[in-house]
């Protein structure tokens, strides 16, 4: 099984759209990593300028985000861009359907968290990494020299056989 | 208890219930464009697995970019071309017979009631129209679709979204989805099924039908759907005239698929149209939605016509009827791509297409073009476009721009002031 999870980058924001994850511009590669440079090149926050090369981004392998995450497009090259970025995790309050999809059917990791313990999440200070027990349906939130915080999820027993299975071509040549 | 519509289907369809809640169905059609189908290609071709379930249920279309702009899409393009090719998969569509896949494939007939329908493309929910569930995906899915003939899908919940009274001149089916998407905002609708249903609907003609259903995704929605009825039949009559006796027979086997009348619905949401005006989309969400009279006056650098939610025939006459006479105003670029060649052709038999040009219209061929910012009409940082299409995402129509969604009416009243204008206040 795949590990999942590590350093983790915050973006709180709701209705994160999957043209602000890749741009249209770059659905023209017939490859996913040259996707690689142009993650969330287009995210667009109200109050906060976002650098989508600052060492976080660099390091992140696992992303926080709020409600929504990846509405818009069905466009899988989100899903791929993040991957092609080693980010194989991402956590949230909820998920548009198709992005959920989409991650499962790489099998890699949209875990949804009630709204008390995401506000947890994004209270943490300085760097944090997530690990995930997909065994346990737990993950642990560990910032640097602080407590940690456990949350438990909840996946779709299908999303979890789709995990494991390693994607929805695998299970589907197996059982179709 | 009785069952909607979509439980219906998939009940019809089921291969498999993976684990409760999930279904695995047999689909009836997969229809393919160049953006999202050339990954799954190379994939399935690396892995040994070059094959397609069964040719004649996969539409493909070269729409998004074409002409090719540059040698990546020329690329994406032949990839398509050379599999459909290998694979002897008729109903492909290139250069001199592509259009906008979503207005192309209802248009050659490849949809009817109770079909299960994806595409690597999330208005894909605008085939519902018929009567069919129609699920846009991801290129994971169309891969296992095109190899396999199947698709995983929770058994979605459906909202029923029901439309009484009567519109007011000037005001079309845009501005009711638009009304729709701002009561149920962007995820209202999210693992739901919308059935749009009530006399509004039963009255309207199919590309009004399929401009409420295609923006179903704005809502998070899996899909949109309407229930089949005369008017879908008419539309498919030339497609189907071998397979019933009259229309009537027609009408009657559709019905078998109406959603019972103690079906259950997650929601029920009833809108009366009688006192809607004209609708506009301000900032970079779909559900940011005022009445255009709310919004007059701000200023627009481009006015785009066309797509899949409206770029048909009953669009471009709506938009024409308010150019006509009219001159495009100075400094704005007005771009009108009709949506299937068909259309464009039937266009300009009804002189339609002359209208735009005497205006100042540049009409394109049909693709999909700007309304992604891909091409044929992308913006400049600090643009503003009034557009007939169904995203106003930060950077969708090019990387600092800012598109306005509208009805056609709407749009070509914009093209004619250079602000956004209520159409109501052009229509004689």
């Amino acid at each position: 099984m795949k590990h999942f999870g590590g350093p983790a980058v915050f973006i709180d924001r709701d209705d994160i759209n999957t043209d602000e994850i890749i741009p249209a511009r770059y659905l023209t590669e017939i490859t996913k990593k040259a996707l690689q440079p142009h993650l969330l090149e287009d995210l667009h926050l109200e109050d906060q300028t976002f650098d989508p090369h600052s060492p976080q981004m660099e390091q992140a392998r696992s992303l926080v985000t709020r409600s929504n995450f990846g509405c818009g497009s069905s466009r899988e090259h989100a899903v791929w861009a993040l991957e092609v970025n080693d980010i194989n995790l991402v956590i949230g309050q909820s998920f548009a359907r198709i992005f959920r999809q989409n991650m499962f059917n790489c099998g890699i990791l949209a875990v949804e968290l009630a709204p008390a313990d995401l506000d947890a999440l994004f209270a943490l200070e300085g760097e944090v990494s997530i690990e995930v027990d997909l065994g346990q349906e737990r993950i642990t939130a560990t910032p640097a020299g602080g407590q940690a915080v456990n949350c438990s999820f909840t996946l779709n027993p299908f999303d979890k056989q789709l995990v494991e299975a390693g994607g929805w071509l695998s299970y589907a040549d197996q059982n179709y | 208890m009785g069952q909607t519509i979509t439980e219906k289907i998939f009940a019809a369809h089921r291969r498999d219930t993976p684990t409760p809640g999930n279904m695995i169905l047999d689909l009836d059609v997969i229809m393919c464009h160049e953006i999202t189908t050339p990954i799954a290609i190379m994939d399935l071709v690396e892995k040994g697995m070059d094959r397609v379930c069964d040719p004649s249920k996969i539409k493909a279309v070269i729409d998004h970019v074409t002409p090719a702009k540059d040698s990546k899409t020329a690329t994406q393009a032949k990839i398509m071309r050379d599999w459909a090719a290998r694979h002897q998969i008729k109903d492909f569509f290139d250069i001199g017979r592509n259009g906008v896949c979503h207005a192309l494939f209802p248009e050659k007939g490849f949809i009817r009631p109770g079909y299960t329908v994806i595409m690597g493309d999330s208005h894909t929910c605008t085939h519902g129209a018929f009567g069919a569930f129609a699920a846009g995906v991801g290129t994971t899915d169309l891969e296992v679709g095109i190899l396999k003939g199947v698709c995983a899908f929770r058994t979605p919940q459906s909202l029923k979204v029901e439309l009484k009274g009567s519109l007011r001149q000037g005001v079309v089916a845009k501005d009711i989805i638009l009304a729709i998407i701002r009561e149920l905002t962007v995820n209202g609708a999210t693992d739901m099924v919308i059935e749009f249903g009530g006399p509004v609907v039963e009255a309207m003609n199919m590309a009004s039908r399929m401009t409420l259903c295609n923006m179903a995704v704005e809502a998070g929605a899996t899909s949109g759907v309407c229930l089949p009825d005369e008017t879908t039949a008419r539309y498919l009559w030339p497609f189907i005239q071998d397979d019933y006796p009259t229309l009537e027979a027609a009408v009657s086997d559709f019905a078998k698929w109406h959603s019972d009348p103690d079906a259950e619905y997650a929601r029920t949401l009833t809108l009366d149209v009688s006192e809607l005006l004209p609708q506009v989309t301000f900032g970079y969400r779909p559900d940011n939605v005022k009445a255009i009279t709310e919004l007059a006056g701000s200023r627009i650098d481009q006015v785009y016509i066309g797509s899949c939610t409206n770029g048909r025939i009953e669009d471009i006459r709506e938009a024409a009827a308010i150019l006509d006479g009219r001159m495009v105003a100075p400094g704005v670029r007005g771009i009108l791509t009709p949506a299937t060649p068909a259309i464009y052709s039937q266009a300009l038999e009804e002189g339609l297409i002359k209208i735009f040009m005497d205006s100042g219209f540049c009409v394109l061929n049909p693709t999909c073009g700007a309304c992604l910012g891909m091409s044929s009409g992308v913006l400049a940082e600090g643009e503003v476009c009034a557009s007939t299409t169904n995203r106003n995402f930060n950077g969708r129509m090019g990387k600092g721009g800012m598109v306005h969604l509208m009805s056609p009416a709407s749009a070509a009243a914009a093209a004619v002031t250079g602000v956004i204008t209520d159409p109501r206040e052009l229509l004689s």
